[in-house]
């Protein structure tokens, strides 16, 4: 591919409408992170499931995937909850080796969740073959841009706009707000630390849903599809800074022009490696990402 | 008190000599091929295990990019026997040393992260190794290396017939690992690790050189997983990169750590002696069936160890001894 200025702005756009939904995919993991400081190594599981629950919907009820999404969202809501009130909390109270603790348990949860996918909807690769948008460009200024994607990006920034919107302006937010500031101290105006902790993780696990519904449109659905995921994840919330929600929209951004510049210069099977660079990078640099508090 | 110490990292000692001992005999009466197998993957996950707890257990630096040097190892005794002849012995040496050269040179920018910063970069340096690996043509790409049978010889350090020699090996390399383990708990850098890990600015005012005590045990760490690497890639006489240096390799070798006791002397024996099996049994007896039900069984025991057990294992036993004992 020769780099003329089309192809370069082409794969720019692209590369933001994807970074847009990294953000999405990963501001559940940093808000989880952000509140209680437990990396849920079992994201990219999240996302595998809300991805599932969009493939079936759509074959046995003829959902589009775009109706689907709120209802994703509220079944990923409640499953989040119930892993923080069944695992999660658990390994909170680990005196000994607390980090090693969150991590195992819920790594242990995301090869149990890919082991019930395995067995329950085998491994086989399956997509959705004709929801409204997929498959469908647009051209704006002669670029072309996939309206999924496109339809993502949206969703990203609607769905952030309304976290800063929820965490500043209400009185569950600002519980959250003040969970995350003394866990210990909230107990003391009479907030249940347990309850924001549980709606924390279904708030996380519902924004992760999204995302994978709009991913349903265009990716295939398959037992281990989270962990090529779940990875970028990471290093976007490490990347915008571990505790700051807002890092992981800008870190997401970061991450998905970053691969489509690596795509550009790079065979593809590489393209991976410009992120994880930048990532070092900037850590090398500022060791708490770019916004990090911590 | 002292001599109590001294007393009690005698007895360590003892009953590590035991163990190998009695580890030694075992596959004279158990001849079964497939039990073998298992035996000599549980060593080597011991010793890997082992090494992993040196920079993680002990110093606090946890990383789960190990499977970076275990490749290294498994990949430069491959490309030095298949391209030039190089005996494996060398190759092993060499991959060591390449490994803690390594180590060291990405220490030198990693060890300012802290937490889970840290954590991630060690991933991601791996990961990016894997990428490499996977489209370096003259080292076999994605395909990897099939290292050629040229018979049975301990100089070539190769066995079709029987697997005796490959476990006696895993079992050198366990007791080595277990014993340099030993050894630096009650050397200066063992104290010096562990004052690392438990405050590094209150180590550093007291005087402990913080980066350097993280250098040296990341150099000893990859060195020894380095050379289990290249036992690896002996003993399967295959490799590619997904299998000796993908990301789930730096967590199975994590894993009989953590469940049997992080930054503990006998913890990671403990786990691996306990998991492996467990692991290659539940594989290969409800594993076949490809549907998922080993991954089932597998990640909830990680599940309910690490929340019923978050020291580990490893506790179980001491509480015992020191109940029986008066």
């Amino acid at each position: 591919m020769s780099l003329t200025a089309e192809t370069i702005i082409q794969s720019l756009a692209s590369g933001l409408l994807m970074g847009l939904l990294y953000g999405l995919i990963a501001v559940g993991l940093a808000l989880i992170f952000g509140l209680m400081d437990v990396v849920n190594f079992a994201h990219g599981e999240f996302l595998m499931i809300a991805m599932y629950v969009t493939f079936f919907l759509f074959a046995f009820f003829a959902v589009d995937p775009l109706l689907a999404a709120p209802l994703v969202a509220a079944s990923l809501f409640v499953f989040g909850a119930v892993v923080y009130l069944l695992i999660v909390r658990f390994a909170m109270r680990a005196k000994a080796n607390a980090g090693m603790v969150q991590i195992f348990s819920t790594f242990g949860l995301a090869i149990v969740m890919r082991g019930l996918a395995q067995f329950f909807f085998t491994p086989d690769y399956r997509s959705i073959t004709h929801s409204w948008l997929g498959g469908k460009t647009i051209s704006v200024a002669g670029i072309f841009l996939p309206q999924p994607q496109l339809m993502g990006a949206l969703v990203s920034i609607v769905a952030f706009a309304a976290l800063y919107f929820f965490i500043h302006r209400t009185d569950f937010g600002r519980a959250l707000e003040a969970t995350r500031e003394d866990n210990g101290a909230v107990a003391l105006v009479g907030i249940d630390k347990n309850r924001v902790f549980a709606l924390g993780w279904g708030l996380g696990a519902a924004l992760v849903g999204l995302a994978g519904a709009i991913m349903a449109m265009f990716f295939y659905v398959y037992p281990d599809v989270g962990a090529s995921f779940a990875l970028i994840a990471y290093v976007t919330v490490a990347l915008g800074g571990f505790g700051s929600v807002f890092g992981a929209f800008a870190g997401g951004i970061v991450v998905g022009l970053v691969e489509a510049v690596t795509a550009l210069v790079l065979p593809p099977s590489l393209k991976s490696v410009g992120i994880y660079a930048v990532y070092l990078l900037v850590v090398f640099i500022r060791p708490r990402g770019l916004f990090g508090s911590m | 008190m002292d001599n109590n110490f001294t007393a009690r990292r005698r007895r360590e000692l003892m009953l590590a000599a035991f163990l190998a001992t009695v580890a030694a005999i075992v596959p004279l009466f158990v001849k079964d091929v497939y039990a073998q197998n298992i035996m000599v993957l549980t060593l080597m996950y011991a010793a890997l295990s082992q090494s992993w707890n040196i920079l993680s257990g002990y110093c606090g630096q946890i990383s789960l990019g190990h499977a970076l040097y275990f490749g290294l190892g498994a990949y430069t005794t491959a490309l030095l026997f298949t391209k030039f002849g190089v005996l494996p012995w060398f190759g092993m040496l060499g991959g060591g040393l390449i490994s803690a050269l390594i180590a060291m040179g990405l220490g030198y920018p990693c060890f300012r992260l802290r937490g889970h910063y840290f954590v991630i970069a060690t991933i991601v340096i791996a990961e990016i190794a894997l990428l490499l690996f996977q489209n370096w043509n003259w080292a076999g790409a994605a395909l990897g290396i099939d290292i050629p049978v040229r018979g049975d010889s301990w100089l070539k350090f190769q066995f079709t017939r029987s697997k005796l020699p490959y476990f006696y090996f895993a079992l050198v390399l366990a007791c080595i690992a277990w014993f340099v383990t030993w050894w630096l708990e009650d050397s200066k850098w063992g104290y010096w690790w562990r004052a690392v890990k438990d405050n590094p600015d209150a180590a550093e005012s007291l005087g402990v050189v913080v980066f350097n005590s993280k250098m040296g045990a990341a150099a000893v760490s990859a060195f020894l997983v380095a050379v289990g690497g290249s036992f690896y890639a002996q003993f399967v006489s295959y490799i590619d990169p997904e299998s000796v240096m993908g990301f789930q390799f730096s967590l199975l070798m994590a894993l009989p750590a953590v469940l049997g006791g992080i930054g503990t002397l006998w913890g990671p024996m403990l786990g691996a002696v306990i998991l492996i099996p467990l692991t290659e049994l539940t594989r290969s007896f409800i594993g076949g069936s490809g549907r998922g039900v080993d991954l089932i069984v597998y990640g909830s025991l990680i599940v309910l160890i690490s929340l019923a057990r978050p020291q580990g294992l490893v506790g179980l036993f001491s509480r015992q001894r020191k109940a029986v004992s008066p």
